[in-house]
This record gives structure tokens, sequence and C-alpha cells, in this order.
């Protein structure tokens, strides 16, 4: 078996299971920090600190039946979850864990993460059809709608960056900040990549798709055991990838003050900051209400796209100069 | 939109939304205000009302109940049976059962209010759960034994 | 039911083809019970909603027919189980009028007090559930500890935490003791330093400000039309209090404001709501210190003989007007007994509300309106 191949099954197996893990990681931390902020325990009854929650409710998930409700597309009820969890694996491939921690490195590893985690919009499109239930319908709607207006003043956002390091390369980018991060320079690229990230991931406040007082559950309200749990892990690997590309972009990626591990240092620093960022985005979530449908398009085309416009022609105009 | 104008209304929303995010991590380090209740108990105040029960008298040894029927009259509901039987030697009759329909009664207290001897009074029993109904039809006699006659019994019998 | 019945059918008309009918409820997140609002609607524009009552009927009004006064007591907690004593004051009320008896100062005094707390409870359970509306998970949360507080200090006197079954006629039926009082003292003073908290995370935030400002209106002429009360008509800037406009009990005797909106939207509904939750705490601290010392039950006969006649006595509960109206026969169980109850009217006026808006304008008026479902069914 050549090398190479022996190499890319070892990073797929591992990387199928980070996603795993980063789903158990980050439902733990989402139910920890929700209890926390609500002057709640939270998890407490399996293992310590209710640790091994997850692990159980993962198998839960996998022991119940995915009821396939009557008059939906049977084919396409089965396969949306798969079309969404499959896509939401692939950005981990290009993602520079550390200096060497990489699978593929790609010249235009940040086209193919965005290409991918624009897929996922696709899979909610087919399972809020394939339901045949009005209130997915409603969920799916919605969440096309939101996905497309809010992939523009994302791009907008990043392109700024990709003008001042000249390359689609996630190490070179890293390697361009090699003095500053870009955040220092970029604060209004990196705000307007946050929470367009947070309505791209259907997070809260822009969790409209999935609005629970509205819509019970959204797309995914006829899913059930693993159908269901697909959809749940692929919230979570998306929330990871567009937290990586914050943290690549702007944040330095796996750069940081030495530390006395090694080789290990840099991906220690990368998941924190990583980690740190997904705080923020489950801390917001806990705090706001839901905005309204009309008011997070004229959120995005009145205030995000002006605003990211802006900045591209200046950072243009400031790169032209020096 | 019209109130605060385009930039103004963007500073007024970001500073809401800071405002908002320092309240909840504020709140997320301060301490937990639940209580575990399976591990912990509530304290319960003395004057909770549970179901009612018959009001043990150390005097008599048994219950001041004289079988009038009162509380029986009282509930609105229909769950109290009264009965009793007067033995022989005795001039009046005493309480032979009483039962209590936990599931039709919807603790107003009429019953206890309507007992000219005080013998009813409520228990502080709040953790009460069961998989049928006849587990909440109480035999309040019985429970006056198990509670009160047949620890004191144990004790005497100990010394 | 007739309008709701004919729209059950399916539009098989084909202009109109891109309306389609949604049913939310009587199990849905929002409509906090068994209410069932039919949708009419085109994309996410409600053309019609038509709400659909009688899944929590319990036939309460007909048990009164057959009970006396005491036995249909606890009825009256289980109408509104947000706010059961402001129920228990009106039934009891009706009678002290119908029979003239006279009630001792103390325990009127007893009964605002307690009123008010369970007033407050009511709205502590509103803004967390009204936020729950808007998508806020953790509001509620926040309440609820405020909350807790107060039914920890109404269950050290009545016994209970939700459905009470405190009052009597002639009185209330346990006397409050100094420990209720100083506790009371202390939540006046939390509850004062807690509205910092709700500024702060929900009225200051824009995205709530952006999703109730203008939403679900109420102009002062429909909210007449309809006869809302409560809030909702206070709301729409209309001024109507029972407690102001026809005193019961010892209201008159403290100094409180009626707080009134502008605009009959939602927000103002919100700011009402949490000027009033002020206002009780105002009229609890003024109970407080002019609490008179004295008997807390008075003389009742032990069977209630009622003349033969009418009668009728309104409260301010949470909610709006509630009305007690009974006909009596003499003896001790009422003839009729009917009760007017502020949810059902507050609900009546949700087809005209609800016709053009957004699926999630409705949810925002509907929990604006401060529905509970039983009451509205009995």
């Amino acid at each position: 078996m050549p090398p190479e191949l022996l190499r890319m099954i070892i990073a797929a197996v591992l990387v199928v299971s980070f996603v795993f893990l980063n789903a158990m990681v980050l439902g733990y931390m989402e139910r920890k920090v929700s209890a926390h902020i609500q002057r709640r325990p939270g998890l407490m009854e399996v293992g310590p600190h209710g640790v091994l929650q997850l692990i159980i409710d993962g198998l839960k998930l996998i022991g119940k039946q995915l009821v396939v409700p009557e008059g939906s597309n049977k084919f396409l009820f089965r396969l949306a979850p798969l079309l969404s969890f499959a896509p939401c694996v692939l950005p981990f491939v290009v993602i520079p864990f550390s200096r060497k921690l990489q699978i593929v490195s790609m010249d235009v590893s940040l086209i193919f993460i965005l290409a991918m985690t624009s897929i996922n919009v696709v899979a909610i499109l087919v399972a809020g059809w394939a339901s045949n239930n009005k209130y997915s319908l409603f969920g799916t709607f919605r969440s096309v709608a939101q996905a497309v207006s809010y992939e523009i003043p994302m791009l907008l956002s990043l392109l700024s960056i990709i003008l001042m390091t000249s390359t689609f390369s996630l190490q070179g980018i890293i390697a361009a900040q090699k003095y500053y991060w870009f955040i220092l320079v970029q604060p209004l690229a990196f705000i307007i990549y946050f929470i367009s990230g947070l309505a791209e991931t259907n997070r809260a406040p822009f969790d409209l798709p999935e609005a629970e007082s509205e819509l019970t559950a959204g797309f995914h309200t006829e899913y059930s055991g693993m159908g269901f749990s697909f959809f749940f892990l692929a919230e979570y690997a998306n929330m990871f990838t567009v937290c990586s590309i914050a943290t690549i972009l702007f944040l330095g990626g796996w750069k940081g003050i030495p530390l006395p591990l090694g080789d290990f240092t840099g991906i220690v620093w990368f998941m924190l900051k990583v980690y740190g960022l997904l705080f923020v985005m489950i801390w917001a979530r806990w705090t706001y209400p839901r905005v309204r449908f009309d008011q997070l398009m004229s959120f995005c085309w009145k205030y995000l796209i002006p605003f990211a416009l802006a900045n591209l022609l200046i950072t243009a105009v400031v790169v032209k100069l020096i | 939109m019209s109130k605060r104008g385009y930039f103004g209304e963007l500073w007024f929303g970001a500073k809401s939304l800071l405002i908002g995010l320092k309240v909840t991590i504020v709140e997320m380090f301060k301490p937990i205000v639940t209580v575990q209740y399976p591990r912990e108990e509530c304290d319960i105040t003395p004057n909770y009302r549970g179901h009612v029960e018959l009001v043990f008298n150390p005097e008599t040894g048994g219950c001041d109940c004289i079988v009038c029927g009162m509380c029986a009259k009282a509930c609105p509901s229909d769950c109290i049976v009264v009965k009793g039987e007067k033995k022989e030697g005795e001039k009046r009759k005493s309480l032979s059962l009483f039962s209590l329909d936990f599931t039709k009664c919807s603790l107003c207290g009429s019953c206890v209010e309507a007992c000219p001897k005080s013998a009813l009074d409520y228990s502080q029993d709040y953790n009460i759960a069961g998989f049928t109904r006849e587990e909440f039809h109480y035999d309040l006699i019985e429970r006056l034994e198990r509670r009160h006659i047949q620890p004191l019994a144990a004790a005497a019998g100990g010394n | 039911m007739e309008t709701a019945q004919l729209n059950l059918e399916p539009a098989t008309d084909i202009q109109h083809d891109n309306r389609y009918y949604l049913n939310m409820g009587p199990q849905h997140p929002s409509t906090h019970g068994v209410l069932r609002v039919l949708l009419e609607m085109d994309g996410e524009y409600i053309l019609d909603p038509q709400p659909v009552l009688g899944y929590g009927h319990r036939m309460h009004e007909k048990m009164a027919e057959h009970k006396n006064w005491m036995a249909f007591m606890p009825n009256t907690g289980r109408m509104d189980y947000a706010a059961a004593l402001p129920y228990n004051h009106g039934f009891v009320s009706l009678f002290e009028r119908l029979c003239g008896i006279e009630v001792p100062e103390r325990a009127e005094y007893i009964r605002v007090i307690t009123s008010e707390l369970n007033r407050l409870v009511s709205h502590h359970l509103w803004l967390g559930a009204f936020l729950l509306d808007l998508g806020a998970f953790t509001p509620i949360l926040y309440t609820f500890i405020d909350r807790e507080k107060v039914l920890d200090i109404l269950e050290d006197i009545t016994g209970s935490r939700l459905t009470y079954c405190y009052f009597r006629v002639g009185g209330v039926c346990k006397d409050i003791d100094d420990k209720f009082v100083t506790r009371t003292r202390e939540f006046i003073k939390y509850q004062r330093e807690r509205f910092d908290v709700y500024n702060k995370l929900v009225t200051g935030n824009i995205i709530f400000l952006k999703r109730v400002e203008g939403v679900g209106v109420i102009s002062k002429d429909m909210a007449l039309r309809y006869g809302v009360t409560g809030p909702v008509a206070r709301g729409s800037g209309i001024n109507y209090d029972v407690r102001k406009n026809e005193p019961y009990s010892v209201y008159p005797r403290f100094d409180f404001e009626i707080p009134l909106g502008e605009n009959g939207d939602s927000l103002d509904r919100y700011m009402v709501r949490l000027n009033e939750m002020e206002q009780s705490l105002r009229i609890i601290e003024q109970a407080l210190d002019q609490l008179p010392a004295g008997p807390f039950l008075g003389k009742v006969p032990k069977k209630l003989k009622m003349p033969v006649g009418d009668s009728s006595f309104a409260v301010e509960a949470a909610r709006g007007e509630l009305t007690y109206y009974m006909v009596s026969g003499g003896g001790d169980i009422p003839y009729r007994l009917k009760i007017r109850v502020p949810s059902y009217s507050n609900l009546s006026i949700l087809p005209e509300l609800g016709q053009g808006i957004l699926l999630s304008d409705l949810v925002t008026a509907m929990g604006s309106l401060d529905l509970v479902i039983p009451e509205i069914d009995r």
C-alpha cells in the first residue's frame, strides 16, 4: 500500500472521529455554559460533572428509530442528513491545526472550505422539502434565504484579508501574520465575518430556520434518531469550521507564545482560540432574543454588505499605496 | 430607525448587545440557585398543605377522631370515607376506617377546618409518586400507626 | 365556533391556490397551553387567524351550580393558575356582597398584599414566557429565580405554591406573621434591584425592541370594541383599572399609579406590565406599613344563607377585569354563576390583530396578550 494512501486513510478516520469528538465537547460546553448563565449546574449525573452525558445521548440517538413520515419523499428524506454531514467533514481536511498538522495542503484551501460549508444549505433544503411538513418548509425557506444573503458579506470580509496576503493558502495566511494578527488591522472585517458566521451556521440570534417558538424545530422537525444527530453533528462541525477560519485569518492561527509542549504548542493555541470564539457564540446564543426574518435581511443588506464593501475598498486602496 | 438614524441605530444596538452580554457573563459566575432534588431537599415550611392525616395524640395513644363525619361532609370532592363501629363496653363509636382518595383531593383544607376535634392536619409529605392510582388511596389509620404508634411500641419494646 | 368550522374546509378554489392552512397548536411551543389557532396563510403572512377553543374545558361554571361556596373555592384557583388569588378574592367578595358579611380590616389588608404578590408572580411568569416566545431562553430562568422567592413567601402562609385556596368568606384562613412581613419587605428591596437586570438584558436590547416596536398594534377604538381589559387595554392608553375605577377591598387607601401606554403595540404592553410590577411593590409596601391588628376571620354563619337575588363582583386580576356574577335562588348553592374572564376577551381580538402580519409577529402579539388558556376554556 502506498504510504500516501495509508496516510489518507488514517487522516480520514481521524477527521471523522474529530467531528464526533468536537460535537461532544461542544454539546457539553453549550449545556454547561447555558446552565451556568442561567444559574443552574447543568449536566451532573453521568460521570463527574456529567462529562459522559453526551456519550449516553449519542448511544440513545443511535438506538432510536428514524421515523419516516407518511407522504414524505422517502429517498430524499433519508439522503438529507448524509448530505448535511458529509460536506462539513471535508473542511477539516485542509485546516492547519498546527505547523505540520495538516492533512492536505491546498493552494485554494480557503475557497475549498467556503465551498464545502455552503453545501450545507442544500441539505437543509432537501430535508425541509422531503419532510412534507409546513413547519419544516418554513425553516427551509428561511434558511436558504439567510444563507444566500449572508454569504456575500462573509466573502467580502474575507476578501480584504486575501488582498493583504495575496494567497488563498491557509498556511500562507498564517505565515503572513508574522508580526501582528490581522484582527488588529481589520477589526471591522472580523466583526462582519463573525456575525455572518453566526447566521451561516444558524446560531442564535439568527437561528430562524429552527426558531423553536415559531416553527417548533424548523427543518429537522420530522427527524429522529441518527437523522437528527447528523444535523446536530453538522451544525457543530460547521461552527468549528467557521471559528477556525476566523482564527486562521484574524487571530494568527496556531501561532502563539511558545509553550513547553514541543510540536503540540501550535495545536494547543489553535484549539484555545477556536474554542474561545465558540464560547462567544454560545454566550451570545443564551443572551439574545431572535431577530425577525425581514430584520435579518435588512441588517445584512443595509449594514453588513455596505460596511464590508467599504472595508474592502479601503483595504484595496491602502494595499495599493503601500 | 427614524428615531435614531442609520449610525445612531448602529451605535445604540452595538452598545445594548454588549450590555446584554455583560449581564449574562456576570450571572454566569454567580452561585447556582437550583436545588439538586433527589440528593438535596428543600426545607418545607411547617405550614405546607399536603394531604390530610390524622393527628397523633400522645395522651391517648391514638387519634382524637369521634367519627362525626364532618370532614367527609365538608369535602367538595367526596374523597374521604369515615366509618366507625361501636365496640362493647364503650359509649361512643370508635374509628374503624378513615380512607382518603388523594387522586380526587384538591387540597382545599375544608376537612381540616370542619373537624371539631382538630384531629386532622396537613402532612408534610410532598414527594409522593406512584405507578398506580391505588397507591394514592391512603388508609390514614394505618398511616398513623406506622408513623407514630409502631415507633412508640418499638421504643417501649427496646427498653 | 362556526367560523372556525367553516375554515376547516381545504381551499379547493384554484384562485386561492397560494393560500394554505397551518395549524398552530393545540401542541405548539408558543400557544402556552392547549390553544389551537387555525391560520390561513400566504407565504409567511397570515391572512386570517382563527382561535379554536375548548381543549381544556372543565365546566367550572356548571360545577358551581352544585356546590356551596367552600366546595367551589378550589375551582377558582384552578381557572387561572398563574394568578389564583385574585380569583379567590373575587369569589369570596361576591358572597360577602350578597350576604352583607363584614370583613375584618386586617383580612382585607392580607388579601390585598397576597393578591399583589400573586400579580407579581403572574407577571414574572409572563415576562419569562414572552421572552421565550421571542427566542431568548435565559430571561425566563432569571424571572423564575425571583418568582420562586415570592412563591416561598406565599407558600409559608397559604400552604400551597400555585393553586391557592386561601381566602374564605369573611376573611382569610390563616393569619400572617412577622416572618411574612420581614420576608416580604426583603423581597421588595430585592425585586427593585432586579428590575435593573431586566432592563439591561431585555428592555434596552436592540433585538428585543425591534421585535416588539410597532408589532400587534391595538388602537384605542379596537380595544374598546373588543372589550379588552387589563394591561392589554392600558397598553392602548385606556385608563381602566378596576382597582381605581371601581375600588374594592382597601385599594382606595393606597397611593399608586396606573401605568398607561400610548401606541398600543407589544412594547407598550410590555412596559405597562413592567411598571405594574413596580406599582404592586408600592401597594404591598404601603399595606405592610398600615397593617392593622385584629382578627383575620370575621363572624360567618356555618351554613351561608343567601338571600334571593343576584350579585356581581369585579376584581382586577393579573390579566384584566375578572367579574363574577351570581344569581341566587336562596339556600347556600348558587342558581347560576357566570365568570367573565379577562383572557377570553383579550383573545377575541386576535383575528383582527393577526391579519396580514408575519408568523413571527403573531407569536409576539400573542405573547404580549398574556393568555392563560385554562382560564379561557374554564
